[in-house]
């Protein structure tokens, strides 16, 4: 499939009093033409900076690209002048936000809000832009959508909003869809159908979608691919079922294994131990070793680097050399892996790979 | 909306009402009254003269006559402008005053405005460091002061504008309109910038730049009318700072406005013109308050709805 962003070792930092915050310390990850590829990890790892990243909506006074690439249709975008920038935002690239209740301008009709991206990206006239937006609020499920155009945000709910807000970032056809954490402000029963909504539109329309969650749950449903962030870098990066069933990072399993699931649902819910690094001042080594049971001695020295596991599949992480230890991956992961084609525990009796 | 205008309405009548009660009952527990500083009049022409203005009957008959003329829109007749009706004596000297105070509010706020913008678009450049300290003199600085200042240098000694009165037009109301200007200005530019800071930091901005956009549409499509909300809330009492403020202005420029009479009375113990000044100081401040509250109606939809049906 043809790739339509490639982010090439990506390394950022912020400038604070307290010092250097390296929020990034290199990403490396591809998204293809009309693929849905998920980012996860704890709050902290890196998931909102990557994507404003990519949007260039860091603020340039404190932040600073150190190293790498981001590669949108050949051009590199940490490279574009802010007006490049704005050519590309919100008709190229869009994005949805955390936080319905205050992403949305309260003192700006909500049409207005809508047909702002199409009035500045397309040569059309307010009456068309108009229609544009009645039938984008229509196609995210906006009941009288005619009426509702004239009201402002606080006229309606946080699931509408979160509805509003998808819809501006649909308005110009985007080639790529950032969601960072589009359901995590929502409760469950609106965040089930924000996600139906999502899912929805991933088949009516031909964008490439980037899913930013902390939740795992969430991901088995909506992507068909997962990046999983820790400090500031992607420690693994696989297809859905990949991550599911043959995880490689312990991280990736310390995520696994605290995921909710209904089986598991009367143990008591793993959480990982310890906390996140502080990147003022990043561990030398694999940033998650000082948290996992699994840290080898190299991984307090030296930062591993990625080993592929097939095509779609890659860890960074020591266990995967071929001089490393063989160690057993908690129970809960064995129990999973034995049900992936290819993977050690395999119980299955068809071939090796899939 | 009309339900709730009619509502405030009759809360501005009461306020009225309970501020006159209150200002009567203040006036009257002052020692001294306008007669007893004409010392030359004997016990007996003394008495007469408290029978002709009614100071010789007790307090609560008192208080119901004036209560009864203010009703009519009368408050008394001065003691030392003779007998001219105090509310001749306010609406002459309106004029000057209004002028002033409207200038110098306008103008004040629309500067402040533009430098407190300023600041926070170039926030930690020059610019926003002298925003700054423009605000810390206007606020720090009293009014007189500047007063005083501009008329030295712009009517003394450059001759540019006239060193008071009220007799050359319009130009005779620069000098006092801009002293006036310096707090407001000060005020508005100090709660823009901070206002303009905060909201260009919010999510709904950062929307806004991830739809493509400009700085420009940012600031004044986005911002600044989110900025403008808290400002609004302080415009009241900045008006009102206005009033105190044109007290001595009108002094140092001469000016025969409601403020100079004010401070002749208050020097001469007229208490009808006292009780007058500051009842008609007090129905303007409750009309700015009342028109503040259906500017912020009009500028944030959110209060729009709350204050009733629509
Ligand atoms: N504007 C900023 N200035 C300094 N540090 C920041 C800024 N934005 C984010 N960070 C830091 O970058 C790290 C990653 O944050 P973020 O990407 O928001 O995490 P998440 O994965 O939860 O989205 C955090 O340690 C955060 O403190
Ligand atoms: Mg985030």
């Amino acid at each position: 499939m043809e790739k339509i962003l490639e982010v090439n070792d990506l390394e950022l930092s912020f400038h604070t009093f307290a010092g250097e915050v390296k929020a990034i310390r290199g990403v490396n990850f591809d998204l293809k033409k009309g693929e849905t590829l998920a980012i996860v990890g704890e709050s902290g790892s890196g998931k909102s900076v990557t994507t404003k990243a990519i949007m260039r909506l860091l603020p340039e006074s404190s932040s600073e690209f150190k190293n790498g690439q981001i590669l949108f249709n050949g051009k590199d975008l940490t490279k574009l002048s802010d007006k490049e920038m704005q050519k590309i935002r919100g008709k190229d690239i869009s994005m949805i936000f955390q936080d319905p209740m205050t992403s949305l301008n309260p003192t700006m009709t909500i049409g207005n809000q809508i047909m702002e991206p199409i009035l500045k990206h397309q040569k059309v006239s307010k009456t068309e832009a108009r229609k544009v937006a009645v039938d984008l609020l229509r196609l995210v499920g906006m009941p009288k959508p005619e009426a509702r155009i004239k009201q402002y945000p606080h006229q309606f709910s946080g699931g509408q909003r979160q509805r509003i807000v998808i819809a501006i970032a649909l308005a110009c056809n985007p080639q790529i869809l950032i969601a960072d954490e589009p359901t995590t402000a929502l409760d469950v029963t609106i965040q089930a159908q924000i996600l139906e909504l999502m899912k929805d539109l991933q088949k009516k329309i031909d964008t490439s979608i980037i899913f930013i969650t902390h939740d795992l749950g969430v991901v088995a449903n909506v992507a068909d691919r997962v990046a999983v962030m820790y400090g500031g870098k992607i420690v693994e990066i696989g297809t859905v079922d990949e991550i599911f069933y043959n995880p490689q990072h312990p991280y990736t399993w310390g995520l696994l294994s605290s995921m909710p699931s209904l089986d598991t649902a009367e143990a008591k819910l793993y959480a990982i131990p310890g906390t996140p690094p502080d990147l003022l001042y990043p561990p030398k080594g694999d940033a998650f070793a000082l948290r996992s049971d699994y840290a080898l001695k190299i991984d307090l020295e030296e930062a591993p680097p990625f080993f592929k596991v097939s095509d779609t599949h890659s860890a960074a992480t020591w266990l995967l050399h071929p001089d490393a230890p063989e160690v057993e991956p908690p129970l809960a992961i064995v129990e999973r892996m034995k049900k992936f084609p290819g993977s050690r525990y395999y119980e299955g009796t068809e071939g090796g790979t899939y | 909306m009309a339900k709730y205008i009619t509502r405030r309405v009759f809360y501005m009548f009461i306020t009225f009402f309970l501020i006159a009660t209150a200002t009567f009952f203040l006036m009257k527990a002052l020692p001294g009254s306008p007669i007893s500083s004409a010392s030359k009049l004997s016990p007996t022409q003394l008495a007469v003269v408290e029978a002709k203005y009614g100071l010789d009957q007790p307090i609560p008959v008192q208080y119901a006559k004036y209560m009864l003329n203010l009703a009519q829109g009368d408050l008394g007749n001065s003691f030392q402008f003779k007998n001219a009706s105090v509310t001749d004596l306010i609406i002459d000297r309106l004029g000057p005053s209004m002028l002033l105070g409207t200038q110098g509010l306008v103008l004040g706020v629309a500067i402040g405005i533009l430098l407190g913008m300023i600041a926070a678009l170039r926030q930690n450049t020059i610019w926003d460091y002298g925003s700054t300290f423009v605000a810390i003199i206007g606020i720090s600085i009293p009014s007189f002061v500047f007063a005083t200042f501009l008329q030295y240098w712009l009517a003394v000694e450059w001759k540019i504008f006239p060193v008071g009165l009220w007799k050359d037009g319009w130009v005779s109301s620069v000098l006092p309109s801009i002293a006036l200007a310096m707090g407001p200005l000060a005020t508005a530019s100090r709660f823009i910038r901070t206002e303009m800071i905060e909201v260009l930091s919010s999510d709904y901005i950062t929307l806004a730049k991830s739809k493509g956009a400009t700085g420009f549409e940012v600031a004044f499509k986005h911002a600044f009318r989110n900025a403008l909300i808290p400002l609004v809330t302080v415009l009241g009492p900045l008006a009102a700072g206005l009033l105190t403020g044109s007290l001595v202005i009108e002094q140092i420029f001469a000016i025969p406005g409601i403020g100079e009479q004010f401070v002749k009375s208050i020097m001469s113990n007229d208490f009808s013109i006292i009780m007058g000044t500051t009842l008609f100081f007090s129905a303007f401040l409750i009309v700015v308050i009342f028109l503040v509250d259906v500017l912020y109606g009009i500028i944030d939809p959110r209060i729009r709805l709350s204050g009733g049906k629509d």
